[in-house]
């Protein structure tokens, strides 16, 4: 997650400054100490992590010793009863479908947004569009979470309806007209709250291609959306990879709004579209309330899992922003 | 240049009616917790009136925690209370029945606000903390759990215990079903999906529920009475605030939840078929009735009482909530003790049952009060 401290540690210094220096030893003192502040904030955060993770290991563990049924497959959450029997199957599952469909749904609004705004939107329009993106961002989830029950849940039930009649067959998207309160319209849900980090970033990006590339390939004849294909999007890839990790990492950890528009369930069932499921979040939320000491621990232990899957994603990023560097030209 | 700084005050103008939508919004909901308030201040000034019943003793801060359920209740007794008894400030935390008993019984609390009576073994780890006495239930607030249901065009529904069985099991899945056409035989019931919601916390109306179900008709309800719901799949949220909000946005679905919030919701609730003459209504008076014919289970002091579900009483609406204070007979800390018998004196006078019935839930028969006004007298 963050770069080891050794790499900022000691930079060459630019002729320049040890001409400098050589003259003044205020500098040198200066560079000591901006040195030894930078590398005190690096080893805080790692610090601040090792913490946090230590804690939650120490108190899962609590929990984990007692507990009836097995941690990984085990559907029903029961941390309150006697014995305690508890597992994550149904909450890593529901966690991972509802993010994965906000992703889907949000990845492809947010890059067009980004697109539209940066190379097709006249000017006027363009501002007021990202400012009402931003906005989007700044309202609480609590907001989103009452939008969803009272007014998405009631109205989803018609495009529901439509799906179940044509791809119904295909079991994951059938539907029997009960209140849509799935897994899918969570995902739809947080597709609507990713949807402003992934777009500003992704606008970011690519306002940053070079012009002399679009203007190169404008010269040689090309569209505007060959322009975009050919300088833009290679240019921006990684900034689009990065800027969805960040909204993923969102969806994933949304506690109110999810809390508020699922109907929570043990069952774990490929039919998103039917009510049920759970997510680490929302589950965590729903039952602190109601836990004794014991029951904290298990949900403790259920949030350890949500850190370690936050934590995998985002190695995986990095990992992919890694490998395609050398092609994109962001470090140009 | 012209044409964009227009576009510039638009787009303030638009942010600025956008802000001034939320800031307003902001204060709707300040607005509601004031009206909120201003009940309770309404409550003080009746309670003014009544306030020659409030006998204050002690002084400082009084700490109570418990049952979620009962949390309303208690604070209009807590106004009521305040407003003649300035000296004493009662803190009751609704944090739920179980961390209620428990920090009872780690001694942090004066008494404890829970909806099931001790256990056994909890009683006997109340002898620790209250020295040559014991924790003993006193109950204090009742309330109907009303089966609150939307159907377009039925106003008026019956059912019996072994029909909700069917409905809640999944059993019984169309408005329309038999069973409950001839349970109602006046009612146009509609070729409705019915869509039971049920409380995805864990929750002492939910071991109600099911305690009632599960001792009136077993075959139908296998399942144990539990806080947390038994059965599968279905429609599930979170809270009564939850679970109403839910009935009312959904046509054909049904649930189970304290009074006040099918009535805040304007939802139609159910009368039940007891056996009785007449089908009984969830009302805080037929509520009242069915403690009345509640058993007595604890040893005096202790009044745990053990509601008769299966009654067939007029007038008795069987699924009612009774929720209890616990505290030590013997025992009380000194610095506390005074102040708890005033407090527990007032709430179960009849003033401070009267007091409560505007906010859902059902004042203790008058014997009943009587006897638990005198066993808060005789505690030490």
């Amino acid at each position: 997650m963050t770069a080891p401290p050794t790499d900022i540690e000691t930079p060459a210094p630019p002729p320049s400054q040890v001409l400098l220096s050589n003259g003044k030893g205020g500098s040198r003192r200066g560079d000591k100490v901006f040195s030894g502040l930078s590398k005190g904030s690096g080893i805080t955060l790692l610090l601040i992590m090792a913490a946090i993770a230590a804690f939650l290991a120490y108190r899962a563990s609590i929990a984990l010793a007692d507990n009836e049924g097995n941690f990984l497959t085990t559907f029903e959450w029961d941390a309150n009863s006697i014995p305690p029997k508890f597992g994550i199957a149904v909450l890593a599952f529901g966690t991972v479908v509802s993010s994965v469909v906000a992703m889907v749904i949000a990845v492809p609004i947010a890059v067009g947004i980004a697109l539209f705004i940066t190379h097709y939107a006249p000017r006027r329009l363009a501002a007021p569009i990202a400012y009402v993106i931003d906005l989007l961002a700044a309202v609480p989830s609590i907001v989103y979470g009452l939008w969803g029950a009272l007014f998405l849940v009631p109205h989803l039930v018609g495009t529901y309806e439509w799906l179940d009649r044509y791809l119904g067959w295909t079991v994951v998207l059938s539907f029997d007209g009960t209140a849509p309160r799935s897994l899918m319209t969570a995902g739809i849900l947080l597709a609507v709250m990713i949807l402003p980090i992934i777009t500003n970033v992704s606008r970011e990006v690519f306002a940053q291609t070079p012009r002399l590339q679009e203007e190169a390939a404008l010269a040689l004849g090309a569209t505007r959306w060959e322009v975009i294909r050919m300088t833009v999007l290679p240019f921006g890839r990684s900034g689009v990879i990065s800027a969805s990790m960040l909204g993923l990492g969102r969806a994933l950890g949304e506690t109110m709004a999810v809390a508020t528009v699922l109907s929570p369930s043990a069952l774990l069932s490929a039919e998103i579209l039917q009510a049920g499921g759970g997510t680490f979040a929302q589950n965590i939320a729903a039952s602190f309330g109601e836990s004794g000491q014991f029951g904290r621990d298990a949900l403790i232990a259920s949030g350890l899992v949500l850190f370690v899957i936050t934590l995998l994603v985002n190695g995986a990023a990095r990992l992919i922003i890694a490998r395609r560097k050398e092609y994109s030209g962001a470090n140009a | 240049m012209k044409s964009q700084s227009k576009i510039r005050y638009r787009t303030a103008a638009g942010i600025l009616a956008l802000s001034s939508a939320l800031v307003l919004s902001a204060c709707g909901s300040d607005d509601n917790s004031d009206s909120g308030d201003d009940k309770a201040k309404g409550g003080d000034k009746s309670s003014a009136a009544a306030g020659g019943e409030i006998k204050c003793g002690g002084s400082g801060e009084l700490l109570a925690s418990g049952a979620s359920s009962q949390d309303n209740a208690v604070q209009q007794w807590v106004a009521d209370y305040q407003a003649a008894c300035p000296d004493v400030t009662v803190n009751y935390k609704p944090v739920g029945s179980g961390a209620g008993i428990e920090e009872f019984l780690n001694g942090q609390t004066a008494f404890a606000g829970s909806d099931s009576a001790l256990e056994p073994e909890e009683v006997e780890k109340s002898k620790e903390v209250c020295s040559g006495g014991q924790g003993i239930n006193l109950p204090m607030v009742g309330g109907p759990v009303a089966i609150a249901y939307h159907l377009e065009g039925v106003d008026e529904l019956v059912l019996d215990a072994e029909t909700l069985a069917n409905v809640f099991n999944g059993e019984i899945k169309q408005w329309n079903d038999d069973a409950i056409a001839k349970l109602n035989p006046d009612a146009k019931l509609p070729d409705t999906k019915i869509q039971p919601v049920h409380r995805s916390d864990e929750s002492g109306t939910t071991e109600n529920f099911t305690a009632y179900l599960n001792t009136v008709v077993k075959d139908a309800w296998p399942d144990e009475a539990d806080k947390k719901w038994p059965i599968e799949g279905g429609q599930a949220a979170t809270g009564s605030a939850g679970v109403s909000s839910q009935v009312k946005q959904t046509d054909g679905a049904i649930s189970y939840m304290e009074i006040s919030h099918a009535e805040s919701n304007e939802l139609s609730t159910v009368k039940l078929d007891t056996g009785a003459a007449e089908p009984v209504e969830a009302t805080v008076e037929n509520a009242s009735q069915a403690i009345a014919v509640g058993k007595r289970v604890g040893q005096a002091p202790d009044m745990a009482l053990e509601l008769d579900y299966a009654t067939k009483e007029d007038g008795a609406y069987p699924i009612t909530l009774v929720t209890y204070e616990i505290a030590c007979d013997k025992g009380n800390k000194q610095e506390s003790l005074d102040a708890v018998k005033s407090f527990l004196a007032y709430t179960a006078s009849e003033a401070g049952q009267q007091s409560i019935v505007d906010v859902g839930y059902a004042p203790l028969p008058a014997d009943m009060a009587a006897e638990v006004a005198k066993t808060v007298d005789t505690l030490s």
